[in-house]
């Protein structure tokens, strides 16, 4: 199936290219942001290391995906007067999920604030104070529940600043759980990324280890526009090494910039949050039994999304696969396939595909649920397959 | 002992009418009755301060001791009520016009007849107090310092406009007023956040969040009530009561139509909207409330819209013509100080002549300039721009087409 069917469809793209009008070139893409992360060059060092033994060495420290969300919590706080957090049990409970634990003690009730169950009602109060100067963080218990409030970051955060001719930004960051969860069932797992994702005037980013929680959120905290960190909860208790950089308090990641987990000339994977950690078991097991060198993208950044890193990779693997636990229609990894047929169409050598959570609302019974999203073997098995292994 | 029993039997039966068929006119208990202000000797001086006294029917209170009646102003203070006013509906007749000559695109929604809450508030607050409103918001822009031509200029999608012809009649901008929000009752909570910031920022300024006798029944209308009582939030909720949510009449939206007494919690005050003087002493008085650290107040501005919700809408299919016509002779702000300062002859008809030439020539002369603006390029630099805050963008936007995508950086 793989091998056989693009010839005449390509041969037709060739000669439609052909008639484009100076389309822009992937070239173009390839331009490297004005904004270099502080500490990349270390970045860089440290990521082929991780690829290498995924494992850290013994003399680099780890953190959770929760130290290192706190951490940043707590830079930002220090930093800057004008940021504050607020949510649901972010100050005297410690957090649901104890991801803002000891910033009530730190920073006190003025700036560690515990808002009554009313999504709507501080997402827009959040949205008025960032309005009028002030840099709020605003923690959804989980992004599930900011559906109630999913007016205040489109209507009114994200689109403000268009709305005004660029009089008046809007500078907050919305951050909290999304995506799947275990045993909670269909109210409590649902993945939000395409959602967001989609908007013009948001940016969003989905952390999948401890130096991008740190990263993300200290940079989305930083940017004058209203940003969406998406975490999730099943990673807050996981460890992963911190590079020296990502120790200090003037690490940010970049968005728009994807990042190579582990190389590979086989096979590119394409995905985020989890996925990305479930997609690294994947290429070792495909290495083991295979000998295939699968390339892992954790895409880190949703919007805007580092396009050009995937099209690199896809121009050495010929082969691409989207990973995310998203529903399938309309989401991340369909956006992904889109993008592939537009930038990727001559380079691939087989039909893009996509691994992504089922089109059914989350069930609660353990096996039904594990039939609902990505998981390790199943990528293995569908990369197997695409590459006829 | 008399005024607040005349003013709950005006209350009760306002109450009554509102939930009658509209065949009664039901706003008889919302007098401006002017001939019950009062006024002492007026000075020569046009900047010297004297007293009036409201009617005593101007307000009326929710769990808390109402504003004085007594309303210390000055000759110049009035005129340029009346001009503001006068300014305002000139400009949205413009609008109306423009838009009826089809150059106004998509939703229009004017504030005739509502002037004296724009303007009675902007009395009495400064600059560096707060307003945000829903999607009536031209008079509020206007008097928050937007210019006439910069107004109509963004109604006409104009390069000059006040949103450089980003966000139409809906979502306009100024220094400290926040538009402008087209999602009913999506800016009270936000304008609960910038009163929390005002206070987060240890800054005396009280935070106007006005929104209307529909938006009254929004859930997060509610939500900011609660915050902002627990926190002790310096915002004045600030409903403009105009009797109907688009076509729905006020009693067949809300099981409570006294909208000053919805915060339960929070004191309130329901206020002659009609009446420019009574709007501007409320208003002082509730900012004094706001920002010495008593917390919200909610307030309800009774008033009343000549035109129909938007401008597809006639506005006689939920009310009678006889009701609206009843309104603009009885009721009308404008008219009501016109006739209030030529008793008092602090104006004479040849002053109110010049000021109406004056007026008019301004706005005409403006609403020209703003016709005259060129449209913005139809360039995709203009098209993309201020998405994100400049220098912060993504290195491209997608347009409609691969080709279209449009890169910040060239």
């Amino acid at each position: 199936m793989s091998a056989a069917r693009p010839m005449a469809t390509r041969l037709l793209s060739r000669s439609l290219r052909t008639t484009f009008n100076g389309p822009r070139s992937i070239a173009s893409l390839a331009r490297v942001p004005s904004r270099v992360p502080t500490g990349s060059t270390n970045l860089s060092r440290f990521a082929a290391q991780q690829t290498r033994t995924l494992a850290s060495a013994s003399d680099v420290k780890t953190y959770t995906v929760r130290e290192a969300l706190n951490e940043a919590l707590a830079e930002e706080l220090e930093a800057d007067p004008k940021v504050f957090i607020l949510g649901e049990e972010v100050a005297q409970y410690n957090g649901a999920y104890k991801v803002t634990k000891g910033l009530l003690d730190r920073f006190g009730p003025d700036r560690v604030i515990d808002t009554p169950i009313t999504e709507s009602g501080f997402a827009g109060l959040a949205v008025g104070a960032a309005l009028a100067g002030l840099k709020p963080i605003t923690e959804f218990m989980t992004w599930n529940f900011a559906m109630q409030a999913i007016d205040q970051i489109i209507n009114s955060a994200a689109k403000t600043h268009y709305m005004s001719g660029g009089i008046q930004p809007c500078s907050i960051t919305f951050r909290g759980p999304n995506g799947f969860a275990a045993g909670v069932a269909a109210q409590h797992s649902q993945d939000y990324t395409a959602w967001y994702g989609s908007i013009p005037g948001l940016k969003v980013v989905s952390p999948w280890s401890s130096e991008d929680a740190k990263g993300l959120l200290k940079a989305a905290i930083r940017d004058p526009n209203p940003v969406v960190v998406l975490e999730n909860e099943l990673l807050y208790g996981q460890s992963f090494p911190m590079s020296e950089a990502a120790l200090k308090d003037d690490f940010v990641l970049p968005f728009g910039k994807a990042k190579i987990e582990r190389v590979g000339k086989d096979v590119t994977l394409v995905s985020l949050s989890r996925c990305v950690g479930q997609c690294l078991t994947a290429a070792e097991k495909l290495k083991s039994q295979y000998g295939v060198e699968a390339e892992v993208i954790n895409l880190r950044s949703i919007k805007p999304m580092d396009v050009e890193a995937i099209i690199n990779s896809v121009k050495k693997t010929g082969n691409l696969v989207a990973v995310e636990s998203g529903f399938p229609s309309f989401g991340v990894a369909s956006e992904i396939l889109a993008l592939s047929m537009e930038y990727m169409f001559d380079y691939l050598d087989s039909p893009a595909q996509r691994v992504t959570g089922a089109e059914v609302p989350t069930p609660y019974a353990k096996g039904l649920e594990a039939m609902s999203f990505p998981d390790e073997d199943l990528i293995f098995k569908k990369v197997a397959q695409l590459l006829r292994v | 002992m008399l005024a607040s029993q005349s003013r709950r039997a005006a209350l009760t039966a306002f109450r009554s009418a509102s939930r009658k068929p509209l065949t009664v006119v039901p706003l008889r208990t919302i007098t401006t009755d002017a001939a019950e202000w009062k006024v002492g000797n007026v000075p020569e001086g046009n900047d010297e301060t004297f007293t009036i006294k409201l009617a005593a029917d101007s307000f009326d209170p929710y769990a808390i001791e109402p504003p004085s009646l007594e309303l210390q102003t000055t000759k110049n203070e009035l005129k340029s009520m009346y001009r503001d006013m006068a300014v305002v509906r000139r400009m949205e007749m413009a609008a109306d016009a423009l838009y009826k000559e089809r150059q106004i695109r998509g939703f229009c929604h004017l504030s005739i007849g509502q002037e004296a809450v724009a303007v009675g508030m902007e009395k009495a607050i400064t600059p560096d107090d707060q307003v945000i409103t829903a999607y009536r918001c031209h008079g509020f822009a206007y008097m928050r310092g937007g210019s006439i031509k910069s107004i109509i200029a963004e109604l006409l999608g104009r390069r000059e406009g006040i949103a450089y012809g980003k966000g139409g009649s809906m979502h306009m901008f100024a220094k400290s007023f926040f538009g402008g929000n087209g999602i009913v009752g999506a800016q009270v909570p936000v304008g609960a956040g910038i009163g929390f910031a005002m206070k987060y920022l240890g800054r005396k300024n009280t935070t106007f969040a006005l929104y209307g006798d529909g938006a009254a029944n929004q859930g997060q209308v509610f939500e900011a009530y609660n915050m902002a009582k627990l926190w002790d939030i310096p915002v004045v909720f600030g409903c403009e009561n105009n009797k109907y949510g688009m076509g729905t009449a006020m009693n067949r939206s809300s099981a409570l139509t006294e909208y000053h007494k919805r915060g339960q919690y929070i004191p309130g005050l329901k206020v002659n909207g009609m009446d420019v003087l009574a709007v501007k002493a409320a208003c002082a008085w509730a900012k004094g409330h706001t920002i010495s650290g008593k917390g919200p107040l909610v307030m309800e501005f009774l008033t009343y819209r000549y035109g129909g919700h938007s401008m597809s809408d006639p506005g006689t299919t939920y009310r009678t013509r006889e009701e609206i016509s009843w309104v603009r002779t009885n009721q009308d702000a404008i008219h009501s100080i016109r006739k209030r300062l030529l008793e008092w002859q602090i104006m004479s008809e040849e002053d109110f002549r010049e000021i109406d030439k004056q007026v008019r020539d301004e706005v005409d002369k403006e609403v020209a300039e703003a016709e005259a603006a060129p449209v913005p390029d139809n360039t995709a630099r203009i098209l993309f721009e201020d998405i994100y805050t400049r220098g912060s963008e993504p290195d491209w936007m997608r347009g409609r087409t691969v080709e279209e995508t449009f890169y910040y950086k060239e």
